[in-house]
């Protein structure tokens, strides 16, 4: 279960947020701009907020009050950003492996075969990120996350940088993974098709505000990002 | 003309000697000074990076002479370390090591400094939410990601302590055998009447292992951005 009621001072407009989820995958719809990133980076630590609290399966991660500031690196949370972000000095291996290595988790060659099964990255371990195409890059990224064992995953637009044919070749992972890796996630986009296909639950943002928050179902088949 | 004569072995071995002891310590306190400039907000920030660059602007005769007032015998910090330690710079081949670290550090630390700013934050945040604590951030992104920048500060700074002459003459004097290093030894040569043909075989040896050091550099900068980018 993941809880978050914060505000933030950003830019131009006050970021506020206040939602409790126990979906498998919590949709933050809005369009670019809205405060979706800001929104998952104070879930992830990156961001402090200047008011409220997050708290994950009972686990408060931030709460103002209290001073309280879990940083990043021990929050057990996956990140995907829109550009993969892998090490360029690593090969795909290495990078996989990673999360593994800085939580100091035993080696674990079944749950390593599973999650290259699931995302098909098998044939690309011995490569350097450098050789990759987008959509590939983008693939290594979830699994670099998903090895990482994070109690939650949050995906920041995760087909933003991708042309229509790649999002349609990454989409069936996305819900692979929804349904197989048992995770919850956040998926943050400005795609209402995306939305209708991969969330449970759907936040709507809009300069700011969350105007809207409930089942899959609130999102009319028309609603467009404003 | 090419027979080498013992004192001047001498002199070249000391010379590389107290260039690679003064590049290999001075390197990792370079890289926490360079990451600090490259990363970190603090109060006397701009303090640290003027005294870190005094050397490259103060006449070398003026270092060496802080130098002597600070780590001589009867210097403040020397004193001390003389006393507690047993650790004694002046004349000695150390105390060149260390007038030529500090002469080199500015030149050490400036492309270390670059090639940290150069490296992505992303990804270093990226790291951050797979659980790296900051110092293994440091240790298995950044630090490799800078990896060119460290070498190419090695070999400026190798370079320049190799060359040191001023400060060091000023600090350590010009003892054959202890402190007598190839930019000393050459000074020495060239004020002595017969001293010409040795001088010469000096300059060419310097050239020589300056040639070997940027030939050196070059071969790792390129296989270190192979590495980088791995195609």
């Amino acid at each position: 279960m993941l809880r978050v009621d914060v505000s933030k001072r950003l830019g131009g407009f006050t970021l506020d947020a206040c939602f409790t989820s126990e979906g498998r995958v919590t949709g933050l719809f809005g369009a670019s701009g809205a405060g979706k990133t800001s929104l998952v980076n104070i879930i992830a630590g990156l961001l402090r907020p200047d008011r409220g609290i997050v708290c994950i399966d009972g686990e408060t991660l931030d709460e103002t009050s209290a001073r309280m500031h879990l940083p990043m690196h021990r929050r057990r949370i996956g990140y995907v950003f829109q550009d993969a972000r892998l090490f360029p000095h690593l090969d795909v291996r290495q990078n996989l492996d990673y999360g593994r290595r800085m939580n100091r988790l035993a080696e674990d060659s079944a749950q390593q075969r599973r999650v290259t099964d699931l995302l098909d990255i098998g044939h690309l371990l011995d490569r350097r990120p450098g050789q990759l195409s987008g959509g590939e890059r983008q693939r290594v990224a979830l699994g670099r996350a998903l090895l990482s064992r994070p109690r939650l995953l949050l995906l920041d637009e995760p087909l933003g940088s991708l042309d229509e044919e790649r999002k349609e070749e990454i989409l069936p992972y996305l819900v692979r993974l929804r349904d197989e890796a048992g995770i919850p996630m956040v998926y943050v986009s400005h795609d209402a098709r995306e939305m209708r296909q991969l969330a449970t639950q759907i936040a709507v943002l809009r300069r700011g505000r969350m105007v809207a928050f409930g089942e899959a179902a609130i999102m009319p088949a028309s609603l467009e990002p404003a | 003309m090419f027979d080498i004569s013992p004192t001047e072995w001498t002199a070249i071995e000391l010379s590389l000697r107290v260039a690679t002891v003064a590049t290999l310590v001075a390197t990792p306190a370079g890289i926490a000074v360079a990451w600090l400039l490259a990363r970190r907000e603090f109060w006397g920030k701009a303090l640290m990076d003027a005294l870190v660059h005094l050397p490259l602007v103060l006449p070398p005769v003026v270092t060496g002479y802080l130098l002597l007032l600070t780590f001589g015998r009867r210097g403040l910090v020397g004193a001390w370390l003389a006393d507690h330690l047993g650790v004694v710079f002046a004349f000695r081949w150390t105390g060149a090591a260390l007038a030529c670290g500090i002469m080199a550090f500015p030149l050490l630390v400036r492309p270390i400094r670059l090639s940290i700013e150069a490296v992505d934050r992303k990804l270093e945040q990226a790291a951050a939410t797979l659980g790296a604590a900051p110092w293994r951030v440091f240790l298995t992104v950044t630090l490799p990601l800078a990896l060119p920048g460290v070498l190419a500060g090695m070999v400026l700074g190798f370079a320049k302590a190799i060359g040191e002459f001023g400060a060091t003459i000023t600090f350590v004097s010009n003892i054959p055998g202890e402190t007598q290093t190839i930019s000393s030894a050459i000074y020495s040569l060239i004020q002595t009447p017969d001293g010409d043909s040795a001088a010469i075989r000096l300059v060419v040896v310097s050239i020589l292992i300056a040639m070997a050091a940027l030939i050196a550099s070059e071969w790792f900068a390129r296989r270190a951005l192979q590495r980088l980018h791995g195609n």
